[in-house]
């Protein structure tokens, strides 16, 4: 038979299929949060005027943009266990290995891109912060980083559609992600056209929705009092008293 | 009777690139003067109020804000410059008003306005927003106060940013060309603003390019070219008796 229409139904509501698809997730979340605050400091050493915070920027930035992730995640698993014994235990699993592996390389490519929303944040915001008096570091949170992060916000959708994607290496570390559900599944019964469909379905309903999600959180940073104003009318008793008519 | 100036400069020198901006300037504002500056482009007059706001170190020279020295101390003969965060607290009483505006585009025009009084005065959200609301009034923008810079024209942009350096109570307000950038048609609503502040007393230094401006509303103009002060005047003198050579051909070019 072709492909049994029962068995890909059967799998796309499985529960495994589910497991799989939110440890997926719950890797690419945890990797970008972990590659958005490496990334960050890298950034800030890669446009440093200090040397001391250049080089290891630089270093970082160029080391694992040239590893190839799957390559990171056989390290983080094997390679470094062998070399440091706490690793051996068993709180060190999959998940935490591919979750921190992928972060560690994605750093790299998030420090880049927040560099680049940084850089292109107008020269004058800052001067116009700092002439009001505001320290360095109220000048990078309240006027800084709105604006870089609503730069960044593409490119970093992007890089987190990719982190669910790269989530499938984690396979080869035996961690029970979306892509291993079908792979074992497979392994087992041979039905490949059916078992992968539903990995298909699910990867396409996912990426759909952090795309819509996505839009949403652009829509926040448009920046315009129309948006704002829907919000306002909302509530009466600020609408009468910022006297919107 | 010399009463003691709110912001004064003393020799004072800047170089960028190889290029020496300011060669020793001197110069000075007493409470409710208003200065206008005039002078061609790369005179220097722009780098003297960056300096004066400490928005950069000079290279030397002195800088006096109520007769106390700011941006810098001396230590064993030596000048050292102060780290940022002193800078930023000094800088509170200078206010200064770009040539392009700078409003923070991701905060409404009363949110910019708001902006240094909650973040760097520590004042409630609901007396900061009063404030700025009666501050936006005085420059005749109450009813924009929740729209966006991108939503402003750029005369509207000129007068948040002006609401906003002065709603921090600074003791002087300096003004970078605030209207070189402007359509001609949206001049008058700034120039108007400026006007009604100078009337209220407010001490303030205006570099631009507007000379009927400076004429009408100046106590004293001055003329800055390659880098230091050719000629200081009332407005009358200056234009109708100008001293100096170099200010009579400058003056040849402006009507």
């Amino acid at each position: 038979m072709f492909f049994d229409p029962n068995i890909f139904f059967e799998q796309l509501v499985s529960v495994d299929y589910i497991k799989g698809a939110a440890l997926s997730v719950a890797v690419a979340i945890v990797s970008l949060i972990l590659a958005t605050v490496i990334g960050f400091f890298m950034a800030i050493g890669r446009t440093a005027k200090q040397p001391y915070l250049r080089a290891p920027a630089h270093f970082y930035v160029w080391f694992f943009r040239a590893i190839p992730a799957l390559l990171v995640l056989l390290i983080m698993w094997n390679a470094l266990p062998q070399m440091i014994p706490a690793l051996r235990a068993d709180w060190f699993s999959p998940f935490i290995a591919a979750s921190v592996g992928l972060g560690l390389v994605e750093a790299a490519f998030m420090s880049e891109i927040i560099r680049s929303a940084l850089l292109s944040v107008d020269e004058g915001q800052a001067l116009a912060g700092r002439a009001l008096g505001m320290s360095p570091a109220k000048v990078m949170i309240k006027v800084i980083l709105p604006q870089a992060i609503r730069i960044a916000l593409p490119p970093t959708g992007n890089e987190f559609i990719g982190l669910i994607k790269y989530s499938s290496l984690a396979s080869v570390i035996s961690l029970r992600e979306l892509l291993t559900t079908a792979q074992v599944g497979v392994n087992i019964t041979f039905r490949y056209a059916e078992y992968y469909a539903a990995a298909i379905v699910y990867y396409l309903v996912i990426v759909s929705i952090l795309s819509f999600l996505q839009n949403r959180l652009e829509r926040k940073f448009a920046w315009t009092s129309k948006t704002a104003k829907a919000k306002k009318s909302a509530d009466p008793a600020v609408a009468t008293q910022v006297g919107i008519s | 009777m010399t009463q003691q100036a709110v912001l004064q400069v003393k020799d004072l020198h800047k170089t960028y690139n190889g290029n020496q901006v300011l060669k020793g300037v001197e110069f000075d504002i007493t409470k409710g003067q208003v200065k206008a500056v005039l002078g061609p482009s790369g005179s220097g007059k722009s780098t003297m109020l960056r300096l004066m706001a400490l928005l950069e170190p000079a290279d030397s020279g002195e800088i006096l804000l109520k007769g106390s020295r700011i941006g810098s101390r001396e230590h064993k003969g030596k000048v050292l410059h102060l780290p940022e965060r002193a800078l930023a607290v000094q800088r509170q009483e200078v206010g200064m008003v770009f040539q392009r505006f700078n409003l923070f585009p991701h905060l409404s025009a009363v949110r910019n306005v708001m902006l240094g009084l909650t973040s760097v005065k520590g004042i409630s959200h609901h007396e900061a927003r009063a404030q700025a609301r009666e501050m936006l009034q005085k420059v005749g923008l109450d009813n924009r106060a929740d729209h966006f810079p991108s939503e402003l024209s750029g005369g509207q942009q000129q007068r948040v940013a002006i609401a906003r350096a002065l709603v921090m109570n600074p003791s002087v307000m300096l003004f970078d060309e605030p209207t070189s950038a402007l359509d001609p048609e949206l001049v008058g609503e700034v120039l108007e603003v400026m006007e009604n502040l100078a009337e209220s007393g407010m001490t303030m230094i205006v570099v631009t390019h507007e000379v009927r401006f400076a004429r009408r509303v100046a106590n004293q103009v001055t003329l800055f070219d390659g880098g230091v002060i050719v000629e200081q005047a009332e407005p009358e003198e200056f234009f109708t008796n100008p001293q100096h050579e170099r200010t009579r051909k400058f003056l040849s070019h402006v009507h």
